[in-house]
């Protein structure tokens, strides 16, 4: 069990935090555009890598506020917390 | 007692406290301060147990936490007993009972002995092999092997001890209060840190705290004496907590690391009551220092299993700590110099030692002079090659090694013994290290696995390093620990360290015999029984990875997790295939360090703190009124009002039969409840429901479907206006928590130049829901200024009143297809209005009705239950609700799913009616539904979701969701059951009311 450092209250245990799955897959502006297999990507396909992973993070039992999180899968290193909106840092 | 087997030791052992224990049946005495294993060796038993395989006669071998014979069953209450206890490791109490396992009708004449005799019948992989064929006997092979499988005997009754979880903080953990613990304990405490010292034994100290060997020496003083001293020190050190008798379990990442602490398993039973018998302690450490010491190896020959052979530094400690001979014809088997500390013990305590037997060359070290200069046979360059005594060991046999090493030569020596010692070297504790993810090395000198790298702010230090010479240990321990932190002197920097160095050093994991391999019971895994012949058995079989090696051979599975076991076999499979150790890597080492109890793991989340449960405020009147709950998500909702003994059945055909003829009520408290307020809310309800919102006004309300991005319904709900800006949403009881959540992480993360804010209400309000034909005669009684008027108040309109002081939300809605008004209050008020509905409903018979009478009311009108007839498959055209998804708006959550080619399939799955051709058979909720029951395999097309008897209509109705179901109205089915094939119908999913003319009373 890890501890995240969230920007908004501080390092807490990561009990009381939820997942979001992988950050910076924007929900298309204009869905209906997109052709079926344009929007099975934004829809499905999730990269699950070894290695430094770009992910969402919220504080569930705490602020309850989404922000971004640079992992090291590997080891659950966390490298970078970044808030929404923020581009992901060049690791 | 009567061989004279106690010494005179006061110093751990309190010989004025005799305690009186009893091991399978028979009372014996030990005194306070031993564990149960000393208190038997004192009475001369080694035989405790049976092997778990060939049921061979086992003893006590260790004394410590790596034992993996003496593992008793203690106690013998129903709810109390403990199965696989360590007598090692278990202090002894007065009236402590304690029984052998793995035996029948008794430890000392076991009938399962037998597969002893049996075992060359009985390989490696023989149940894989053997009860392979014929496939369909399995169910009775199962029988017998579940019957052999196991050793002790789980309580079963409920556990009545209390146990406890604590989180801890602090800058430094120590794990291992040995004597390098204890070091980097009191560096870091003069350093002004907050350390946690965890100790697993009662006492502070380690090996080192009863060694009595003349040749180590501390800053001029015997070893024992300076760590006395140094223990005093730091149990008056206000910067160090000590958990003695707290034995670590799991290393995880970021330094969290769970330990337990044993508070009563050491007092007489009477003792225990209102106590806490263990705590599991949460700790998270900044930095974490691992000593962990480091266990005795084991020699691996032939019969090397026999009651009465144990560790060398088991019998040291036997004698040294605890004041017990485990022998009087004592014989030490070693490969190294650590075994004649113990010779030295056994000589000062007037024991006789026949013979030491060494199968190096010869050592001229100083220890090993000196117990030369005792004149103490020794026998250099030999090896045991058998051992004999089926229940003691009585005799061994020794022979010459040759130069090689790989055989014996000469003749054959018999000696007389006992009580053979045994010691194959040491192996450091990297279990900690490697459970946090730590990688190992292989340090060919030792011939062991040492600490290599790590991820984590962690340190090991002492024998759990590898360091096993008291010079190395305290040297080492003292400059590591000021490196890691960071600190330039210490109080220890000049210390001064006497002791015997090593000299020579040989190992050889298998040894050789005069027999060949086959012919022979060298143990390795002595609780699982395996041996070198089934390691080598496994290999020929083609098995290379040592992680197949351990599962075939069942090689450290056992409850001590081979802690004896592993560096042998290891060894065995890095000879026989001729690769260096370090390349064959290590198995994994999995927490917990030594069995935990379930008790321990879940703390106080017992009984009625298991879950959190919510209530209602009107729940206290639902138990005054006999109701019988069903649990919804964490909610306790009333399920049915049973009437003098009234089945479940009968109770809900009356509820709903009241509630379509004259009135009914519900508490819909539990309902998820959104305040959503903000410039863009109505643009926000646009964007997470199917349908359009922009037209609603003020005191108007709305039903609404959500889905996932994928299109499937998510949930559903009705929403309210209450005013310009300001919107109520409920959703379902289960899906509130999620439907928060998504609702803030698109807000937060898709859409943040909304103006919208959300806030959890659902706890805030109290919801009692009045419907029938009598709800606004019952409605008008409360609120007598209240134009309940179809003109003023009309069906999914709202309005807000006061009732004396209290504000209600009244919203006219319907679930149940009746006229109905939903009343909201504060919570606080809730029970009051819920009563005062009642009073008020009286002369109309008002029924109070629980979920499943609900449940059937909206059947009969054909409305959904997400969960219940969606199951994150079905999108609004498979619901056939295509009504409610707007064709205006440009998008919406999930809209752009509802036509990807796999949602537009027509062949989808589809919710439908069923009607059974006989109206009084009760379809089951999950049966499946299929058109031919002979076409083997049988198609299943789909199965029924929600059915129910409907008083009204006086027959059975069901939901159920059916492949192409929509074009399949009017068409005959079948429902097979296990003794019965049942005939429905398809059929409209609304069966009552079509016309929609009860909602309006």
């Amino acid at each position: 069990m890890f501890l995240i450092n969230c920007p908004y209250c501080g390092e807490r245990d990561q009990s009381e935090f939820i997942s979001g799955g992988e950050a910076h897959i924007a929900r298309p502006k204009q869905p209906t555009e997109l052709n079926d297999d344009q929007w099975a990507e934004y829809l499905f396909m999730r990269k699950n890598i070894k290695g430094i992973q770009f992910e969402r993070w919220n504080h569930a039992h705490g602020c309850r506020k989404w922000f971004n999180v640079a992992r090291d899968t590997s080891n659950d290193k966390i490298e970078k917390i970044y808030k929404m909106g923020e581009q992901p840092p060049k690791l | 007692m009567s061989k004279n087997l106690r010494i005179n030791n006061k110093q751990f052992v309190d010989e004025t406290r005799k305690l009186s224990f009893i091991f399978n049946g028979k009372k014996l005495y030990g005194y306070k301060g031993d564990t149960l294993a000393s208190a038997l060796l004192s009475n001369d038993i080694h035989l405790v147990g049976r092997s778990f395989k060939y049921h061979r006669p086992r003893g006590i071998m260790t004394s410590g936490s790596e034992e993996p014979n003496a593992i008793l069953q203690i106690g013998n209450d129903d709810a109390l007993t403990d199965p696989n206890v360590r007598a090692t490791e278990i202090e002894l109490y007065d009236g402590l009972i304690c029984n052998s396992q793995n035996c029948w009708p008794s430890v000392k004449f076991d009938i399962g002995g037998i597969n002893n005799f049996l075992s060359p019948l009985l390989p490696a992989g023989f149940y894989y092999k053997t009860f392979m064929w014929p496939a369909s006997f399995w169910e009775k092979y199962e029988y017998f092997i579940r019957k052999s499988a196991g050793l002790g005997k789980s309580p079963t009754k409920q556990d009545p001890d209390m146990y406890d979880h604590r989180y801890m903080h602090c800058d430094i953990l120590i794990v291992g209060g040995g004597v390098s613990g204890l070091i980097a304990a009191k560096i870091a405490s003069d350093d002004n840190k907050k350390v946690l010292l965890l100790e697993d034994k009662e006492l502070l100290g380690g090996s080192l705290i009863y060694d009595d060997n003349d040749t180590s020496k501390i800053d001029n003083q015997k070893s024992s004496e300076w760590l006395k001293k140094l223990i005093e020190n730091i149990k008056n050190d206000k910067n160090i907590i000590i958990k003695t008798r707290t034995s670590v379990a799991a290393y995880h990442n970021y330094n969290f690391l769970l330990a337990r602490q044993n508070l009563t398993d050491h007092l007489s039973v009477n003792d225990r009551n209102n106590k806490i018998r263990q705590r599991l302690y949460k700790i998270r450490a900044k930095k974490v220092i691992i000593s962990t010491g480091a266990i005795e190896r084991p020699q691996v020959f032939h019969n090397n299993d026999r009651p009465g052979i144990m560790l060398a530094s088991a019998v040291k400690k036997y004698i040294d700590y605890y004041g017990v001979r485990c022998g009087l014809e004592n014989v030490i088997f070693t490969n190294n110099d650590s075994a004649y500390e113990t010779a030295l013990s056994l000589h000062k305590s007037g024991t006789k030692l026949n013979a030491i037997i060494d199968i190096r060359a010869n050592s001229s070290s100083e220890i090993v002079n000196k117990v030369k200069s005792l004149g103490i046979q020794i026998y250099w360059n030999h090896t045991v090659v058998n051992t004999k005594g089926y229940k003691r060991i009585n005799k061994i046999t020794i022979m010459k090694l040759n130069d090689n090493g790989n055989d014996v030569v000469g003749k054959k020596i018999e000696l007389n013994c006992d009580c053979l010692a045994i010691s194959g070297g040491w192996t450091p504790m990297v279990h900690l290290f490697t459970q946090s993810g730590g990688k190992l090395k292989f340090d060919n000198k030792d011939n062991i696995f040492v600490p290599d790298k790590t991820n984590l702010n962690q340190l090991s230090i002492g024998s759990a390093k590898g360091d096993f010479e008291l010079d190395d240990v305290l040297k080492n321990s003292i400059k590591d620990t000021k490196k890691f932190l960071q600190i330039e002197n210490s109080n220890f920097d000049k210390i001064d360290v006497k002791c015997s160095k090593e000299k020579e050093k040989k190992n050889i994991w298998l040894l050789p015999s005069d027999k060949p391999l086959s012919k022979t019971k060298p143990f390795l895994d002595y609780q699982n029984d395996s041996t070198a012949k089934d390691i080598k058995l496994a290999l020929r079989e083609g098995f290379k990875s040592i992680e197949h090696v351990k599962r075939y051979t069942t090689t450290g599975m056992g409850t001590d997790q081979g802690k004896l076991a592993n560096m042998h076999a290891l060894g065995i499979v890095a000879d026989t295939t001729n690769t260096n150790m370090g390349d064959l890597g290590t198995t994994t080492f999995r927490p917990p360090y030594t069995p935990l109890t379930f008790g321990t793991i879940v703390g106080r989340n017992v009984g009625q703190f298991f879950d959190i449960f919510r209530k209602t405020p009107m729940h206290d009147w639902h138990v005054d009124n006999n109701a019988n709950f069903e649990n919804v998500g964490q909610w306790k909702r009333a399920w049915y009002y049973p009437k003098d003994g009234e089945s479940m059945h009968d109770a809900v055909q009356r509820e709903s039969k009241a509630a379509r003829e004259s009135s009914g009520i519900l508490d819909a408290s539990t309902l998820g409840k959104i305040d959503i307020q903000g410039t863009d809310a109505n643009e926000f309800l646009n964007r997470v429901y199917t349908n359009a919102w922009s037209k609603l006004q003020i005191g108007k309300c709305r039903y609404g479907l959500m889905l996932n991005e994928d299109g499937m319904v998510y949930d559903d709900g009705v929403t309210t206006k209450i005013g310009e800006n300001h919107y109520l949403m409920t959703t379902t009881t289960g899906g509130a928590a999620n439907v928060m959540s998504k609702l803030e992480d698109y807000l937060q993360t898709e859409w943040p130049e909304l103006d919208v804010f959300l806030t959890s209400v659902t706890d805030h309000y109290a919801t009692a829901s009045v419907c029938g034909p009598n709800a606004k005669k019952i409605i008008n009684k409360i609120f007598k200024d209240l134009d309940l008027s179809d003109e003023s108040f009309p069906h999914m309109s709202f309005k807000e009143v006061k009732l004396g002081n209290i504000n209600c939300r009244i919203m006219r809605i319907s679930f149940t297809g009746e006229l109905s008004y939903e009343i909201n209050v504060e919570a606080s008020y809730g029970k009051y209005i819920w009563e005062k509905c009642i009073e008020a409903g009286k002369e109309f018979n008002i029924t109070p009705y629980g979920t499943e009478t609900m449940h059937l009311l909206r059947a009969e009108k054909g409305f959904i239950i997400v969960g219940q007839d969606t199951d994150g498959t079905m999108t609004p055209v498979d619901l056939q609700m295509d009504w409610i998804i707007s064709k205006k708006k440009y998008d919406f959550i999930g809209k752009r799913s509802l036509y990807r080619s796999d949602t537009i399939r027509e062949d989808r799955k589809q919710l439908v009616g069923l009607l059974t051709d006989d109206p009084n058979e009760i379809l089951e909720e999950g049966a499946q539904i299929v058109k031919d029951e002979n076409r083997k395999p049988v198609n299943m097309l789909g199965h029924v979701t929600s059915s129910y008897f409907s008083p009204t209509l006086k027959k059975s109705i069901a939901l159920a969701v059916l492949k192409e179901g929509k074009k399949l109205k009017g068409q005959k089915l079948l429902v097979p059951m296990i003794d019965k094939t049942i005939k429905v119908t398809v059929s409209d999913t609304v069966f009552l009311d079509k016309e929609n003319e009860r909602i309006n009373g």
